[in-house]
């Protein structure tokens, strides 16, 4: 049986794993590889490293630890943060990445998806959504959760869903940082309405949290980070308790 | 020991050359017959599209030098893929080691998601490759077409319908999943391979 995913988000800054609340205030986290091999040998199923100053900075520091992420962890990896071109997606998927999350270059040039699944498969592009409930309804968000757009929610996973995405990586942001479970709800309507694998992210508190996103939300995959980083959540506890509960998970 | 992994317009060939490095062995990457063919081992890895894919082997005679190889020979994803017959996937002719056709998965309900991507149990292991194997270990798959189950049979999956998920027939054994993408479990089977 297919198993669920436990995913950790690792966020990198300058090489180092580091975990927002709300976006901002981040905090030291621990050496990337060593953080990932410790998941990889725990049980996490697959992990993300997001290089979160993406927008900003030079690209050569993070295409040099991709590489080294890949000569150092057996289980996949997805890389996200500073995707604009399908020249980038080569440079990622060459240093050893399995998947490229995309999202602020994909509200900018939805094309993108297209190409990136025409030329190296569906399956490598993930499309991460930022999203939060506004009066009118759940909107997406660029670069980070700065700014605003005219996109909803539910419109525009269907459409990266129809040029070819992998796979959608949905963030609320009124939930993340806030420990209080996933936007289930939303989730689920996503996991209804696509056809293609929905990861949860943001709200992570505790164990129940991820059973919810499964059950109610219809994830197929769970995503956090501080919960994991901090050790609030060991990975084992996490997964013999879904498995208790009835999930299928890889143990 | 001398590992040959099988250069080609492929993906993936990087995360295989890691997995073996990872277990101390120094693998090369080459499309030169002499190399190949001299080789203990030989990886046919794989990611990409079958129909281009071979095309590209049979205009630089790869595909004839695959057959005619007597060491050990692992073939991954489209690597076995291509051992096969035939492919619907651009209704590509291939190897034919393994006497069997390669099917699109056909969903049959909203929860049947192609690809198949994620990890997934063997079961009905068998063979060398699975030396050692005494419960239903979960590997990573990334697929979208299979293997129906037939007599070469080494490992069975269930996802839309039941399939071969490993090919074993003399030399040549083959998985559908991505052993260098699936942790320690991935790891026995390798090492299993490379011992053989």
């Amino acid at each position: 049986m297919l198993a669920k995913r436990i995913i950790p988000c690792l966020d990198i800054k300058d090489g180092q794993t580091v975990k927002g609340t709300h976006f901002v205030n981040l905090r030291q986290a621990g050496d990337p590889i060593e953080l990932g091999k410790a998941y990889s040998e725990q049980g996490a199923d697959e992990l993300v490293y997001l290089d979160i100053t993406a927008s900003h900075e030079g690209r050569k520091t993070f295409t040099e630890l991709v590489k080294r992420i890949a000569a150092h962890i057996s289980i996949p990896f997805t890389v996200g943060g500073g995707i604009h071109e399908l020249a980038d997606v080569d440079r990622l998927l060459n240093a050893g990445a399995d998947k490229v999350s995309i999202n602020s270059a994909a509200l900018r040039r939805p094309g993108l998806v297209d190409e990136i699944a025409r030329h190296f498969g569906s399956q490598v592009c993930v499309v991460a959504i930022d999203a939060r409930q506004t009066p009118q309804g759940w909107k997406c968000f660029l670069n980070g959760g700065r700014v605003e757009t005219d996109r909803y929610l539910f419109e525009w996973a269907r459409e990266v869903n129809d040029r070819g995405a992998g796979e959608i990586l949905f963030t609320s942001m009124d939930h993340d940082g806030v420990k209080t479970g996933y936007a289930n709800r939303a989730l689920a309507r996503l996991s209804d309405e696509l056809d293609i694998p929905v990861i949860a992210s943001g709200g992570a508190g505790q164990k129940e949290h991820f059973k919810e996103a499964f059950v109610e939300g219809k994830a197929d995959a769970a995503l956090a980070a501080s919960v994991f980083h901090f050790g609030e959540i060991p990975i084992p506890t996490l997964k013999e308790y879904l498995r208790k509960e009835g999930i299928a998970v890889r143990l | 020991m001398n590992v040959a992994i099988i250069k080609y317009n492929a993906g993936n060939i990087f995360s295989v050359d890691h997995a073996l490095r990872r277990l101390g062995v120094e693998p090369v990457v080459t499309a030169d017959k002499e190399t190949l063919m001299k080789a203990d081992r030989v990886i046919f890895p794989g990611v990409g599209e079958a129909a281009t894919t071979m095309r590209f082997l049979k205009e630089q005679q790869l595909d004839r030098l695959i057959k005619d190889l007597r060491q050990p020979v692992l073939g991954i994803c489209l690597g076995m893929q291509l051992m096969c017959r035939h492919s619907e996937e651009g209704d590509a002719d291939c190897l034919g080691i393994f006497d069997t056709d390669v099917k699109r998965f056909r969903p049959q309900c909203h929860a049947d998601k192609v690809p198949h991507m994620g990890w997934n149990t063997l079961h009905h292991t068998c063979g060398p490759l699975f030396k050692g194997f005494d419960r239903e270990e979960f590997v990573y798959f990334v697929h979208s077409f299979y293997v129906p189950v037939n007599e070469y049979a080494a490992a069975q999956t269930d996802y839309i319908v039941r399939y071969c998920s490993a090919l074993h027939k003399d030399n040549f054994y083959a998985t559908q999943f991505h052993p260098e993408k699936s942790g320690k479990v991935g790891e026995r089977i390798l090492t299993n391979f490379l011992n053989l």
